[in-house]
């Protein structure tokens, strides 16, 4: 343990204010305006989604054990995998990474005291906290059976579950994800610290800077589309109802135009992740920065032009088809960077294997995989054959479970002495981020296989020749469960018992490792003054070659 | 640029400075940029139902203009006069508030506010008329001709679009009265005027959305006669 010293060391006696005990009591956690409390607030939040989803993948899980539909009905199968679906999409993913770790590093890392738009902030967690309050009372009173893409007009005209509610909730969530976004793309413009230009900024800014595009220009499509899905609903109009004249397919596009950006909100932010833990546990400049930050803008406005690539089999023209396969393609070419990027930063690098490390190396092994089956479905041939097969949940779990909560998980270690001013046990935690990625590998690389073979998604029961790779996945499943609640142990437990940590554990670079930890409520004691490039792993005196 | 702020001196921090910036101009920086971000999500919200109107009135031609002749255009062209009218009313009021003229301020925003109220007003009997005339969509549409259901369409983005629009000017009339009550307790001067200056984007931005909607929904159908 060499961590490097970039303040002068704090004298142990004085008892500082930090942002955890300068005030205690509810009201100081409900009323406050500290971009650190509300992110601590959503992580509260996100947490407990998080658990509420993964309940339902469990009974998922359970009801597959076994080829035949024996332990629910069809139906209540239908509002398993629905819930799931939207508590894990609109509740846990997308606020996940931007709206904890986010809200709690990007105004240190900008050198800020706060973001932009404090109250809005907060504002932005109770909109949160509504629309998912609408979201439960829909799953308490029984459900809802769409899934979580509400195609139409099954929502619209059949469907007898509660819809509405559901909507509403994510309707109102959204709003909480546009407040989000606006609050980050104006506090990186316009309170960044002296000195600190745009290629000074951490590439956890820059990615972002580009989730935030997504948030505010995707989210109100989808919360449109949905207040017309409502309209039509309840007052039994016609926006895509065949019988009225309207088009399912205007439906589909509407959604997907947000809800493929969405994928990127999920997965940039995971990105961002990575690119601060690589150069830390490699001790080195990461090779190719600025293409690591274009490439986030990249994803962020290619991602905006593929969403067609959902309907090939939905009754789009060929032609159309054709484009938005090709434009699916270039989507590879930023992640790739990425991909490569992050290697080659490492190599030649001193690596430690801290949980951080062990986690984004389980995220860049698990989101290439996941990157890779997404050609095989962005090429119009193959897609006919594996579409609504378990190859495509198997592909987006890889990509928002082997990616983003691995990214997710990763971002919590690496920060959270940071967060908490302790240390969490390291060898723990290097042994679930071992049982989370070997629990994620054996529950759905099987279903890549399976959904290659020919099993479709969104039934209860299946053929008998399907289950023993079922099996596989069911078992994963659990042991990938286990490998979700060690973190939530040992991190509470960490709190109260963990060592100290000290400012810099990791003898990281960037500005939010310069002020103490926990941070003082104002971050820093004197606005910070940057005059170095990012990142400036070398020792002094040494020639760097800036890849 | 980030630089040009930290010269502030810390001791004089004016009253209306927050403390998570370093100067004054940054806070007021920060707020235009918020909200023209803002306006830029609204765009895209407003924008779901213009792709909805533009494919559905290229398929279904005729019976939008049919849907269209239906529109009381005197009372259409009055609301847009007088939306008109507000932007300038708006604008005068941001003037004075830059002037730190109190009481010319007050004055503007009172008929910025009048001027959205009587928006609301032509806008409910038009309402009123359609539903009157069981032009409201649903199980209770009724129309004579061949287009019955293009016409059910159009009223129903008609229907959708006005209805959100005016919700945003109800939106808009609460933020201008809160604005009223603030320059009537004299918060604001010359230096510190940023919330009217910001409520005037969005209330221009409203307008413009009117703007669309005016010959989109009032004048489609008026050349066939």
């Amino acid at each position: 343990m060499s961590a490097a010293e970039y303040l002068p060391p704090v004298e142990p006696e004085e008892p500082r204010d930090n942002y955890l005990n300068v005030a205690y009591g509810v009201r100081s956690w409900l009323l406050t305006r500290d971009h650190k409390r509300i992110a601590l607030l959503y992580l509260a939040s996100v947490t407990f989604f998080f658990f509420i989803g993964g309940l339902f993948a469990l009974l998922i899980r359970l009801e597959l054990l076994t080829p035949a539909g024996d332990m629910v009905q069809a139906e209540t199968y239908n509002k398993f995998f629905t819930i799931h679906g939207i508590v894990m999409v609109f509740f846990f993913l997308i606020p996940s990474i931007p709206a904890v770790l986010g809200n709690f590093l990007i105004p240190m890392m900008i050198g800020a005291k706060d973001l932009a738009f404090p109250r809005l902030n907060l504002l932005s967690w109770y909109i949160y906290m509504l629309g998912g309050l609408f979201t439960i009372w829909a799953i308490v009173h029984g459900g809802v059976d769409t899934g979580w893409t509400f195609y139409t007009p099954y929502s619209t005209l059949s469907s007898n579950s509660h819809v509405i509610p559901a909507a509403l909730g994510i309707f109102i969530t959204g709003f909480s994800s546009i407040l989000t976004g606006l609050n980050f793309i104006v506090s990186i413009h316009k309170m960044r610290a002296p000195g600190l230009t745009w290629f000074r900024l951490p590439l956890f800014v820059w990615a972002l800077y580009a989730t935030s595009l997504i948030f505010v220009l995707g989210t109100p499509v989808i919360a449109i589309t949905i207040l017309m899905v409502a309209v039509e609903r309840t007052l039994h109009v016609g926006f895509f109802d065949p019988a009225l004249g309207g088009d399912p397919v205007l439906f589909q596009h509407l959604f997907w135009f947000y809800s493929h950006p969405a994928v990127y909100i999920m997965i940039l932010p995971a990105m961002g992740v990575i690119s601060e833990i690589v150069p830390t546990f490699s001790r080195k400049h990461p090779f190719g920065y600025r293409f690591i930050a274009y490439a986030s803008v990249a994803i962020a406005v290619l991602g905006f032009l593929v969403w067609g690539h959902h309907m090939f089999v939905s009754g789009q023209s060929v032609y159309a088809g054709l484009v938005f396969s090709v434009l699916s393609f270039l989507v590879a070419i930023p992640s790739a960077i990425k991909v490569f990027n992050w290697t080659a930063t490492m190599h030649g690098g001193s690596i430690s294997w801290k949980a951080p490390m062990l986690y984004a190396m389980g995220f860049i092994g698990l989101f290439t995989v996941g990157g890779l089956t997404g050609l095989f479905l962005a090429s119009l041939g193959v897609d006919v054959h594996v579409h609504d097969t378990y190859f495509v949940i198997a592909h987006f779990h890889y990509i928002m479970v082997g990616g983003a909560v691995m990214g997710y998980l990763g971002g919590i270690h690496y920060w959270w002495p940071k967060i908490s001013g302790k240390l969490y046990p390291e060898v723990l935690a290097r042994f679930a981020a071992i049982i989370v990625f070997i629990g994620f590998n054996l529950t759905f690389f099987p279903q890549f296989i399976l959904g290659y073979l020919g099993m479709p998604r969104r039934y209860h029961s299946y053929p008998e020749e399907f289950q023993v790779l079922n099996v596989f996945s069911t078992a994963g499943a659990s042991i990938l469960g286990v490998g979700y609640l060690l973190p939530l142990v040992y991190l509470a437990w960490s709190m109260r018992y963990g060592r100290n940590s000290g400012a810099n554990p990791w003898g990281a670079t960037g500005l939010e490792w310069k002020t103490t930890s926990p941070p003082p409520p104002e971050n820093f004691e004197v606005t910070p003054v940057v005059d170095e490039e990012p990142y400036s792993y070398s020792a002094p005196g040494e020639v760097r070659v800036v890849g | 640029m980030a630089d040009a702020h930290g010269a502030a001196a810390p001791h004089a921090l004016p009253a209306d400075l927050q403390h998570q910036f370093e100067s004054l101009d940054q806070q007021q920086d920060a707020a235009s940029f918020g909200m023209w971000v803002f306006i830029v999500t609204e765009i895209l919200f407003f924008g779901g139902l213009f792709l909805a109107y533009t494919i559905y009135r290229w398929q279904f031609g005729a019976g939008f203009a049919r849907g269209s002749v239906e529109m009381d255009i005197v009372a259409g062209t009055a609301n847009t006069a007088i939306l008109i009218g507000s932007s300038l009313t708006m604008a005068m009021a941001v003037h004075s508030a830059a002037k730190g003229k109190r009481r010319a301020l007050l004055l503007f925003l009172a008929l910025t506010i009048a001027l959205g109220g009587a928006f609301l007003g032509v806008k409910a009997i038009e309402y009123t008329d359609h539903i009157r005339h069981h032009l409201l969509p649903g199980p209770g549409f009724r129309h004579a001709g061949p287009d019955a259901r293009a016409v059910e369409m159009y009223f129903t983005l008609y229907f959708t679009m006005t209805g959100l629009h005016a919700l945003h000017m109800i939106v808009g009339i609460g933020i201008l009265s809160t604005l009223f009550v603030m320059a009537w307790r004299g918060r604001f001067t010359a230096e510190y005027h940023n919330p009217v200056e910001i409520s005037g984007l969005y209330w221009h931005f409203v307008d413009i959305v009117w703007i669309f909607l005016f010959p989109l929904l009032y004048l489609i159908g008026r050349h066939a006669r």
